[in-house]
């Protein structure tokens, strides 16, 4: 065999192989867009039914044609009505007391604990890692019964404080968990930088600390108030028909007719309690995501 | 590979050995004298002391009334019940589905009281556990596989796994109970006329298909991030060397994964091991679909400490299962910084 048909063989050959390289490409890229569609409409479809329904007159609650129809605001003005036991508008004001509450005692307390894991070193760290996750993966179940006969005893049942202590339970484990991640990746040689630049503790903290902690912090609160405002166990125990929040107030809402489900207007209120995370959400995407992870991998 | 980026468990971190605080002048001198250890457990203690009221204090007590008998009126007979120490009677109740008969001793509970759910509601506990998370997982891989392709519309599908996460449990089960109502748009997508909350099976599946809906994208989430620690050079190499997709996916990619994976799939297990608002509202607990967590609520108004026992049981549960996990399968959640290299066992 000669050398020059085995070059022109080999070179067939490569001309072959980069056209089923470019095909192969093709058809992956193809097949990426087809995926990300059915994922975008499986993530999606539930979520705009729900907004679609809330949008659609009572009459028409199981119309099933996928674009809107039958429009009207009604059932938006039927959630915040009072006269079927609802208390809609008040369950929307006791859910975002009680999640700012929670939220600042959580941040308050935790941002410590958060500085002291991320920063220092000492014996028992991981114990004590251990123990606060631990907790953020406590039942909750396990508290209910303990705190549903104490509060009864203390006549504590149906009040603000007797939603917030068990809620801080959970919150402030995951905001200690989520702002350690956070601050293990945070640069602190600035910190002595300043230091060195003549700052003093004081101003090293205020001009460089902060405003570098200041978005983790921000995003632990995002999560830890998502988290408040989701609860449902203890609030479903523990809450009085003044205090519940809106996750009771909707897997408890009521009708004209006692065996019919107000279904058009509970899709409106889920849509009220739904869109106001959905945006913060969505702004602030990359650092929810970043925080939801933080502590799994790295 | 990453290990130099984050804190190593065994290795000090970065600053380690150097002070970190240093007070203003005249007690910086004070500071220094301050261990790290100190400094530590000053800023430890505030949430060492939440976290004992609200967590160890309520599981104590628990546990302390979970040997106590249940005051007030037997629901069968009628007559007053004493209270006072139990022994283990609570936990035998439960596990053997025995309940007090009249004039002392115990017979088997009746069928349809709470007594006799106990192993039931056990098997639904790990049924939801075992076929949500599985069937998460398979989802959430795939999901996270696409999301780490680079394609035009890739942050659309990030920001829209978001939306079922963000979107409250409760406010979850009720759009689901819409979308499976008799009337409702999923009887009518599939041409079925299935009573999707009246029998068993059906009531099963609504529970599984909310919970994987709303619960995936948290599961691809975790696992993208665990993709995206997999350097590119080493699909690139891999390659180069004529490793096919398959090869590379399953010699690369799941090994490099798997400490990312195992603890989102640990996360994901102890969450649906405690499932409650799902089943609660979508189906009040019907048709077989009670979980312990359930049983629990359920239990609470006819007797704290026998509602103490079953929650025990419950903690016990999980915290087993925890430990297997972590112990048996290597989802090492602590000590993940770093541990990347540790996925090949």
């Amino acid at each position: 065999m000669s050398a020059g048909t085995a070059t022109t063989a080999l070179r067939a050959q490569q001309d072959r192989g980069r056209k089923a390289a470019q095909n192969r490409e093709k058809w992956a890229q193809g097949r990426t867009y087809i995926s990300a569609v059915v994922v975008l409409i499986w993530c999606l479809a539930p979520a705009y039914w729900m907004v679609v329904t809330a949008f659609r007159e009572v009459g028409f609650t199981y119309d099933t044609s996928i674009l809107p129809t039958h429009v009207t605001l009604d059932n938006f003005n039927t959630a915040f009505d009072t006269s079927f036991g609802n208390r809609f508008g008040q369950a929307l004001l006791n859910s975002i007391f009680i999640g700012v509450v929670v939220t600042l005692v959580s941040l308050l307390i935790g941002v410590f604990a958060a500085y002291a894991l991320a920063r220092l070193n000492f014996r028992f760290k991981y114990l004590v890692l251990g123990f606060i996750l631990g907790a953020s993966m406590f039942p909750g179940v396990a508290l209910i019964t303990p705190l549903f006969q104490l509060f009864t005893n203390i006549g504590w049942m149906g009040t603000y404080q007797a939603l917030i202590i068990p809620n801080i339970s959970f919150v402030l484990p995951l905001t200690v968990y989520t702002m350690t991640s956070f601050f293990r990746e945070m640069p602190w040689e600035l910190e002595e930088s300043a230091r060195v630049d003549g700052c003093t503790q004081g101003q090293a903290f205020r001009k460089v600390i902060l405003p570098l902690a200041a978005p983790a912090i921000f995003t632990t609160a995002i999560l830890a108030f998502i988290s408040s405002w989701n609860e449902f166990l203890i609030a479903s125990q523990l809450s009085s028909d003044a205090t519940q929040p809106v996750t009771v107030a909707i897997a408890s809402f009521a009708g004209a007719q006692p065996n019919q489900i107000p279904y058009t207007a509970i899709m409106a209120a889920g849509t009220i309690v739904t869109i106001p995370l959905v945006i913060l959400v969505l702004v602030f995407q990359r650092k929810i995501v970043a925080g939801l992870t933080a502590g799994a991998v790295k | 590979m990453s290990t130099e980026l984050g804190p190593t468990p065994v290795k000090s971190p970065a600053s380690g050995g150097t002070p970190i605080h240093h007070g203003p002048k005249g007690v910086g001198e004070d500071n220094k004298i301050l261990s790290q250890g100190k400094w530590a457990s000053w800023l430890l203690a505030p949430t060492i002391i939440a976290l004992a009221v609200v967590i160890v204090y309520p599981i104590i007590s628990a546990l302390v009334m979970s040997f106590q008998k249940d005051a007030g009126l037997d629901p069968v007979t009628g007559l007053f019940t004493a209270g006072g120490p139990a022994g283990v009677q609570n936990y035998v109740n439960w596990l053997a589905q025995q309940c007090s008969a009249p004039g002392g001793g115990t017979v088997a509970c009746p069928p349809g009281t709470l007594g006799a759910q106990f192993w039931s509601a056990t098997a639904t506990t790990f049924f939801f556990t075992v076929v949500t998370v599985t069937l998460e997982t398979v989802l959430g891989f795939w999901m996270a596989l696409i999301m780490a392709r680079t394609f035009r519309g890739r942050s659309l599908v990030r920001a829209a796994v978001l939306v079922p996460w963000a979107i409250p449990t409760a406010v979850t089960a009720k759009l689901w109970l819409f979308i499976f109502a008799f009337e409702g748009i999923a009887n009518k997508l599939f041409n079925t006329t299935i009573l999707w909350t009246g029998s068993e099976w059906p009531a099963k599946w609504a529970v599984i298909i909310a919970d994987v809906w709303k619960t995936t994208p948290f599961m691809a989430l975790l696992i993208l991030a665990g993709l995206q620690m997999i350097p590119a050079e080493v699909y690139e190499a891999a390659k180069v060397d004529g490793a096919t997709t398959w090869q590379r996916f399953r010699m690369i990619t799941l090994p490099l994964v798997k400490p990312a994976l195992m603890v989102a799939v640990l996360f994901r297990t102890l969450d649906a091991l405690r499932m409650f608002d799902l089943p609660y509202i979508l189906t009040g607990g019907a048709n077989n679909t009670t979980t312990l967590s359930i049983l629990v609520i359920n239990q609470i108004r006819q007797g704290f400490n026998a509602a103490a026992a079953l929650s025990t049981i419950t903690f016990i549960i999980i915290f087993l299962v925890a430990f297997i996990f972590v112990r048996f399968l290597g989802a090492n959640v602590v000590e993940q910084s770093g541990a990347t290299g540790k996925g090949k066992k």
